[in-house]
């Protein structure tokens, strides 16, 4: 008999007293109703209490605030699909790498490279998260994820309060990464400390008009 | 280790064992001054922070209820949850394979290492692959495993056992950390401090190139959703994003209750999970996928269904619920002997509340000196109140400690002592006037306590009572007789 085969019929076996299989009570928040102000004023205070970098903006600011967080990168990658003019005021010293389908940058390249810049999928304030999906406008996993620091874009028109109110958002069978903060760890003493192997810092662009 | 079987169908093995009586094992530990401050600081910071973020939600106990009906849910129809995940997981490039025990995991993992030709791997931490002993059967077959969770590295460098299913390292405190990592990393600044952020980037620097080599990855999961085939890990470092999306390979060692019925369960367990856990409103990272993605992560991806005693639990109709557990810890937390005593007293991979009924149920009450386990527990209910899935912990452990006796009973000839106090007890408790007649006895307990009117050392068994407190002397006359004469005399 096959492993599978006598696992499920083990599990036959120790469900013969036919356990009644309960309806699901969902009585917790599915929707909420807060305004666009109380909104990103909860998201920030999450994102500050994780030790996030976090700027309200406009559309119009977006160029000039990501030159000003990336002021001290020597490079930084981007997915094909983001905005390029996000990256129009960018200096000179800091060269711009793409990531694309069939021009995929190799791992150790993204290890010299300081900085990325993505857009994201949803937001939920109340937890302080902040939800890729692999949108073309964040791009493969791996990019998000070997850069020290991590420029991304909100946009207020995605940020929701509850978690509940996310999913329906979500393509969930893409690989997603959900972010609340930069890396942390409580493995020492249980206390949070900031830092390990993800981005150490993360940069949140909250963009009014997005 | 020594396995006794009894005729039990397929209990676990591996790592899920008390191995010694757990009151002997407490003992020891508790003359561990250090580990009980440690957990004592540990253990009180993370009740707080609980609290504080558990509060801040005005619908805790409707996610409570969802999470536990959703778990009941899908124990009920287990058999269907997992062919559909299996469906949808290999549908989208996944393959599964299916473990009945711990070694048949082991040889399955360490296949699938062998066939990509690399003799290292990069791991996420993972209950199961614990519960398995992958890494010590991994290194007989030639095959190094890097534990890349800075807990799980503090306990693999320091040649050390975990204490705490999410903090293995709880009972080590910064210095004893900094200790361990000057001691053993290759590469280390020796003039490393204890601050917590330090320790933490000499970890960084430690796995950074393992990370950007490292061909095979193996992980556990949170959960597994049967209607899409996706695969979920919880984690706070990025260790778990870096094994989950750089190597080509991937390989997955989960235990067959983690399934949930719908993608959109997940809305209930990251709002109970993180909270319950580390205390935080939600934690760093979390990852999801779906079997393979194009251009996007692990090229080659597996998942090993493991049972290793899970259907042995599931068949205890009073204890199946404690398959429910997601892992978060919270009971280890609250309880008051965990605290003391530190989770190597429990001796399973499973330590705590949770720890004392699921290894029992998942290898046999029976087996080598699980039968302590049950009993250590005030009862106090901290656990049932703290579980983000209401497991009546308090509830099973009563239900073990009458399976404890019951298999205990035929192995005496005589009767033992606690057979005989429990006849007596049965017997004198039946009826009122039996009662009465031994309570005209009680009076003659005055004459074994001493001057201070004490009675300081009892016989037998029962001088586990009086090993830490006297019994005051009993009443001249006993409240029943001294009713009976009121009466008479109105």
């Amino acid at each position: 008999m096959s492993a599978k085969d006598e696992i499920l019929g083990r599990i036959r076996s120790a469900l013969a007293d036919a356990p009644v299989a309960p309806e699901v009570p969902r009585e917790y928040r599915k929707t909420s109703d807060m305004g666009e102000a109380e909104l990103i004023e909860l998201l920030v205070d999450r994102l500050v209490d994780y030790k996030a970098g976090v700027d309200v903006i406009d559309a119009a600011q977006i160029p000039e605030f990501v030159a000003a967080k990336l002021a001290g990168a020597s490079s930084v990658v981007y997915p094909h699909g983001l905005d390029t003019s996000w990256l129009s005021a960018l200096g000179e010293s800091v060269e711009q790498r793409v990531d694309a389908p069939g021009a995929r940058l190799g791992i150790a390249e993204l290890d010299e490279t300081s900085a990325v810049v993505t857009s994201s999928a949803v937001s939920v304030a109340e937890s302080g998260t902040i939800i890729l999906d692999g949108e073309p406008n964040q791009g493969r996993r791996a990019i998000s994820l070997v850069p020290d620091q991590h420029v991304c874009i909100v946009p207020v028109s995605s940020i929701v309060r509850l978690l509940p109110e996310a999913m329906p958002r979500l393509t969930i069978t893409r690989p997603q990464t959900w972010i609340s903060g930069p890396s942390a760890t409580s493995d020492i003493e249980l206390e949070r400390v900031e830092g390990v192997h993800g981005p150490r810092t993360l940069d949140v662009l909250m963009v009014r008009g997005l | 280790m020594t396995q006794v079987f009894l005729g039990m169908p397929a209990g676990g093995q591996g790592n899920l064992f008390e191995t010694e009586p757990f009151p002997k094992a407490a003992h020891r530990e508790l003359g561990n001054t250090q580990m009980r401050k440690n957990l004592r600081h540990a253990t009180h910071t993370i009740r707080d922070k609980r609290l504080n973020v558990v509060g801040e939600l005005p619908d805790w106990e409707e996610l409570r209820d969802a999470g536990s009906a959703i778990k009941n849910l899908t124990m009920a129809n287990l058999e269907e949850r997992l062919e559909e995940f299996e469906k949808n997981f290999t549908a989208r490039g996944g393959v599964v394979h299916w473990a009945r025990d711990a070694a048949e995991a082991n040889k399955i993992v360490t296949e699938l290492v062998k066939a990509t030709g690399s003799n290292e791997v990069v791991k996420v931490k993972s209950m199961a692959t614990q519960e398995i002993g992958l890494n010590e059967h991994l290194e007989t077959e030639g095959i190094e495993a890097f534990e890349t969770d800075l807990a799980e590295l503090i306990v693999q460098l320091g040649n050390d056992k975990p204490s705490h299913i999410l903090v293995p390292a709880i009972h080590k405190n910064r210095t004893e950390v900094r200790d361990i990592f000057l001691k053993e990393m290759p590469v280390v600044d020796p003039n490393l401090t204890d601050e917590p952020a330090k320790l933490a980037e000499a970890a960084r620097k430690h796995l950074r190139k393992k990370f950007l080599a490292a061909k095979v990855a193996i992980s556990g999961a949170n959960f597994a959703l049967a209607d899409t085939g996706t695969l979920g890990v919880v984690e706070s470092e990025g260790n778990g994003r870096m094994c989950l999306t750089l190597p080509e390979t991937l390989i997955t060692v989960m235990g067959i209750e983690k399934v949930l019925p719908h993608w959109e369960d997940i809305e209930v367990f990251m709002q109970l999970l993180p909270r319950s856990s580390t205390g935080e409103r939600m934690n760093p990272y979390t990852s999801l996928w779906t079997g393979v993605s194009e251009d996007d992560g692990p090229q080659n991806v597996h998942i090993v269904l493991l049972d290793n005693g899970r259907t042995r639990a599931l068949a205890d109709r009073f204890g199946r619920t404690a398959l429910n557990c997601i892992r978060c810890s919270a009971c280890m937390n609250v309880c008051p002997v965990y605290e003391r005593t530190g989770g190597h007293a429990y001796g399973s991979t499973y330590p705590g509340p949770i720890g004392a009924i699921l290894s029992p149920l998942l290898t046999g009450i029976e087996v080598e000196e699980n039968g302590s386990l049950p009993y250590a527990s005030s009862l106090c209910g901290a656990c049932y109140d703290a579980c983000p899935v209401k497991i009546n912990i308090p509830e099973i452990l009563v239900h073990l400690r009458g399976d404890d006796v019951d298999a205990n009973r035929d192995k005496h000839k005589i009767p033992t002592q606690m057979d005989l106090l429990m006849k007596g007890g049965s017997w004198a408790l039946g009826k009122g006037k039996n009662i009465g007649l031994l309570e005209k006895a009680l009076p003659l307990g005055r004459l074994v306590s001493g001057k201070d009117k004490k009675i300081k050392k009892l016989p037998g068994i029962a001088a586990g009572w009086t090993a830490s407190r006297d019994i005051p002397a009993p009443p001249s006359k006993s409240f029943r007789d001294w009713w009976s004469d009121e009466k008479e005399s109105k």
